[in-house]
């Protein structure tokens, strides 16, 4: 097969996956959640969420009706072939993932307030690009929901204050989001770079399992201080009061300019959607975040 | 908190029964609006315009869903709500006018609304935010679409329901509001927190 057309396919089946199927690490966290959480109507939202990840699975269909914003993340070779040909059929793969599966049509032009109908349209879906050593191709989806971008910030910090400055700055935008980002959420901050700089990375950290600390014992040790605060604001689920108002917190940064501090907090929903795969030089495929069922 | 279950059309005797906390099951009709119905359906108001489907006693729900088209019918694939402080700057009106008794969405509501609830006799049910599956089976049939034009999501989707919830009672209609009570209580919080972080001089 071409590898446009390996391509398609492909990205069409990570589209799905992460529209049906949470990631493992996400349903662990949740349960964790509803095990631990106090508040009985708090325990009551979370109770329904896990009843409605079954029933998404189950019945194959998307967990939430916010199928977001389509986002792909490619990580290619620098050996790959047809590279020329990926944006065209990632495009292609999000129409019929539209139409199949379906989601929902979530691309609106700002200016007339048309909707495209296809998920598609200026910019949209979004690609990061990447390109690394080897000849493989590494695709990762994440369908970004509108609720939780609304919350998004990045703000520029006095370099003065340092990280102190930095765990105001998230403890506030977590208290300032309450209840519209549907808690329990996921926190990716970032800092340094300059703004965009920030927020990319804030966001790209969203890809990062539950289960993985930062590497670095002192950066993991702030996602840990980062959460428990977060958790001791009280918002819990949907808003709703109780302990549970973030399932993890990822940190990232890049060096920053002497007299900037940027600084971001990107918010995912508990619906933290997500799937990649590897296509090899061969033709072959793994899927990284969960087999394939269909 | 006590477990209630309404069939459309809700008096607002029956609405006015219900406490924050408590959990509320709503069987008949429910109309979806987002924020350009809500804004279309006043201005329709202000014209004199009959709105397509009667709205008093029903409930309203702020969700885009998923659809597919089987033929001719149309089908709720995932419908969970959105978030409703969007819809703040129009619920007052919007109850006023078309005396609807229950606002169902997620993240809560403010103020004004919460005072033309109290006024008007309306509650707003939390439905768990995500929850698509959830609410799509509860969905038994799409009456009917009004107002396509504005797109599948900001469409008027009329759905006969039966048992939708559970819908935590979060704004009564006597004034009360869970969410605006968390608010406060977070920030009592907040002072706390930014000691355990050592930001406090």
């Amino acid at each position: 097969m071409e590898t446009a057309k390996i391509v398609e396919n492909v990205a069409f089946n990570i589209l799905k996956q992460a529209v049906i199927y949470l990631p493992e690490d996400v349903k662990q966290a949740l349960k964790k959640a509803y095990a631990e959480e106090t508040s009985e109507t708090g325990k009551t939202q979370l109770k329904a969420i896990l009843d409605n990840i079954e029933l998404a699975e189950k019945y194959q269909a998307p967990v939430c009706q916010d199928t977001g914003t389509i986002i792909f993340y490619v990580k290619a070779g620098a050996k790959a072939k047809d590279l020329d040909k990926i944006e065209e059929a990632l495009i292609n793969a999000t129409r019929r993932a539209t139409k199949e599966v379906p989601l929902r049509p979530n691309s609106v032009d700002p200016f007339t307030q048309k909707n495209s109908g296809d998920n598609t349209g200026r910019y949209i879906p979004f690609l990061h690009w990447e390109i690394v050593p080897g000849d493989s191709l590494e695709l990762t989806v994440m369908t970004k929901g509108g609720g939780s971008e609304n919350v998004c910030v990045t703000g520029m910090l006095v370099p003065g204050e340092g990280i102190k400055g930095l765990k105001k700055f998230v403890v506030d935008a977590v208290i300032s989001a309450g209840a519209k980002p549907c808690p329990p959420n996921i926190l990716g901050v970032a800092i340094g770079g300059g703004a965009d700089i920030a927020m990319k990375l804030a966001k790209k950290t969203l890809l990062k399992p539950l289960n993985e600390p930062n590497q670095d014992p002192e950066i993991a040790k702030l996602e840990k201080e980062i959460f428990e605060a977060a958790n001791m604001t009280g918002i819990g689920p949907m808003g709703l009061g109780g302990k549970t108002t973030v399932l993890g917190v990822h940190v990232d940064y890049a060096f920053r300019h002497p007299a900037s501090f940027p600084a971001a907090v990107a918010f995912n929903c508990w619906a933290a959607r997500r799937a990649s795969a590897r296509i090899n030089a061969d033709g072959t495929v793994e899927y990284l975040t969960r087999k394939i069922k269909w | 908190m006590a477990v209630y279950k309404f069939k459309t059309p809700i008096s607002e005797e029956e609405i006015r029964k219900l406490k924050v906390n408590d959990v509320l099951y709503v069987t008949g009709t429910i109309v979806t609006a987002r924020d350009q119905a809500h804004g279309r359906a006043l201005d329709y108001f202000k014209q004199g315009k009959p709105l397509p489907i009667n709205l008093e006693g029903l409930a309203v729900f702020h969700c885009g869903p998923v659809v597919s088209k089987e033929g001719e019918k149309w089908i709720a694939v995932a419908a969970g709500p959105t978030t409703s402080t969007r819809m703040d700057i129009f619920e007052d009106e919007f109850i006023k006018n078309f005396k609807v008794r229950v606002v169902i969405g997620k993240g809560g509501m403010g103020k004004k609304t919460t005072d033309a609830m109290a006024k008007y006799g309306a509650v707003y049910g939390a439905f768990t935010g995500g929850a698509a599956i959830l609410a799509a089976r509860a969905i038994k049939n799409v009456k009917s679409v009004e107002w396509l034009d504005l797109g599948t999501p900001e469409a008027m989707w009329i759905f006969e329901v039966e048992e939708f919830g559970p819908l935590a009672v979060a704004i009564d209609s006597h004034g009360n509001n869970i969410f605006m009570d968390v608010q406060k209580k977070v920030e009592e919080n907040k002072q706390k927190i930014y000691q355990k972080l050592g930001l406090l001089p």
